[in-house]
């Protein structure tokens, strides 16, 4: 399986780390043809406004939506609002590709980012069983879901912050930020047909 | 399972790698930002005025007026950076009250303090910094910075100090990397920086913080440049704005730092972008006029 990660702007890198690490090979994604060989792609932090209007300069819009339509993308923060069908307030480059609602920077600005520990039943094996703790940086957060989306995580007051649909996945925060390959491996067993 | 946490190392580094392969650029009014944030800027720096003009207009420069940064801070929706001098910790508790996304504690302004930074731990908003070497860098990490920028020389249009800066922090890191265990104390000793962040250093392999390059980048070759020597992004100062046509040359520089391996797109996007800002070559400035020697 070979992993591409959109290495547009943001924290590409860390991404790739972790999927070294778990011996997932992985590829940078620039360009369209750089999307010819991978399996699925992951959509790393950074700012969604930067990324969008590098996909658009590049022509990448359209070959990424038509990869999300058929195969698995994981978007992490900006990349969570760049696959969202509509983000509140704002207009953006978005692939429009996931029936979820985000809202940029929900939460306020860098005084306000924080960490905390969730309790996410999806991600947990066997071996780990403990809260995932989650990094949530000018974190966008998800509003709406559609009837088809899976809400994965939640704040303790009940908003959304991680969702699937399908081969879809959105998280509000950061799992690459993290020592924990829990939401990686679940990205790649989604990404197996194993979940 | 509620408890939150702020203010955490882990956040302010955080947010820094979330700006890796971006370009932040300098702006002095809302719609420059608005043009800044439309050409793809990951985020902006909010001042009175650019370096190149701090440099013309001489005098003591200080913190901006609260009421542009404020303005800037409406007119957009990524992050906001606005300087604060060396060592006033005050105005770095005023831009922490405003609200801005991270301080840099920069030598374009006039310093405050001869002697010390100020103390970043205190603060529970990011800081980052300029260096010229390794031990300058680790040493404003130690007082707490969560980024680190090279200096280059501000409000020239020059790039030869950022290339100089960034070929002294990198060469060094790869010079501290190849060093056995029981040499790190001497090597701390020697660039005058804290042990524990030299040790960390050489089990990295880098910078234990995001490093940018600045000062003096004017071109979309000189951000590609920067990227190709190993910096982690590019901070655009007086280059964009001091520049014929400021929308089509930052939104150049954003695609050349993303695509900064491809000299063909390099190419493409360098084509017809106007004058760039007519610049000061460095070697010819007294020595009075250098920026980047002020920090300590």
């Amino acid at each position: 399986m070979t992993i591409g990660v959109l290495a547009l702007q943001g924290d590409f890198a860390e991404h790739i780390q972790i999927l070294a690490h778990v011996g997932v090979r992985a590829v940078e994604v620039r360009l369209p043809r750089d999307m010819a060989n991978i399996d699925a792609l992951i959509i790393p932090g950074g700012e969604s406004t930067t990324i969008g209007k590098l996909s658009v300069a590049f022509g990448l819009m359209a070959p990424l939506c038509q990869f999300a339509s058929e195969k698995p993308v994981w978007g992490t923060c900006a990349g969570a609002i760049f696959l969202a069908k509509e983000s509140t307030g704002h207009d953006q480059p978005m692939l429009q590709v996931m029936d979820i609602v985000v809202q940029r920077n929900a939460f306020g600005r860098q005084v306000d980012s924080f960490e905390t520990d969730l309790d996410i039943p999806a991600v947990k094996t066997p071996e780990n069983q403990h809260p995932v703790h989650a990094v949530f940086i000018r974190a966008p957060l998800i509003e709406r879901v559609g009837k088809d989306v899976e809400v994965l995580a939640s704040l303790p007051d009940g908003r959304i912050v991680a969702a699937r649909q399908g081969h879809l996945l959105a998280t509000s925060f950061h799992p690459e930020l993290t020592g924990d390959d829990r939401f990686h491996r679940y990205f790649i067993r989604m990404a197996a047909g194993l979940t | 399972m509620d408890d939150q946490t702020v203010g955490t190392v882990g956040l302010k580094r955080g947010l820094a790698q979330m700006l890796k392969g971006g370009v932040i650029m300098d702006v002095v009014t809302p719609e420059q930002a608005r043009i800044a944030e439309q050409a793809g800027a990951c985020a902006v720096m909010a001042l009175e005025r650019v370096p190149a003009d701090i440099r013309v207009d001489g005098g003591v420069a200080r913190m901006s007026d609260p009421d542009i940064i404020y303005k800037i801070m409406d007119a957009v929706t990524i992050p906001v950076m606005a300087k604060c001098r060396i060592g006033h910790f005050v105005e770095a508790q005023i831009l922490e009250a405003i609200g801005v996304d991270y301080v840099d504690e920069s030598e374009v302004l006039t310093p405050a303090d001869q002697h010390h930074h100020v103390n970043k731990h205190d603060f529970k908003i990011p800081f980052v910094c300029g260096c010229r070497n390794l031990g300058e860098a680790l040493r404003r990490i130690g007082e707490g910075a969560a980024m680190i920028r090279t200096k280059g020389e501000a409000g020239t249009g020059d790039v030869v100090e950022a290339v100089y800066h960034a070929r002294t922090v990198l060469g060094e890191i790869r010079r501290l990397v190849g060093l056995p265990d029981e040499e790190l104390m001497a090597f701390s000793k020697e660039i005058g920086a804290p042990y524990e962040l030299v040790k960390e250093t050489k089990e990295l392999g880098r910078m234990p913080v995001v490093n940018f390059a600045a000062g003096g980048i004017a071109t979309p070759a000189d951000a590609a440049l920067m990227m190709q020597l190993g910096v982690d992004g590019v901070f655009v100062g007086s280059g964009i704005f001091k520049s014929g046509d400021p929308e089509r040359r930052a939104k150049a520089i954003v695609e050349a730092t993303t695509h900064f391996r491809d000299p063909r797109i390099i190419a493409e996007v360098s084509r017809n972008l106007g004058e760039p800002m007519v610049g000061r070559s460095v070697s010819s400035m007294p020595e009075s006029e250098h920026l980047a020697v002020r920090g300590w």
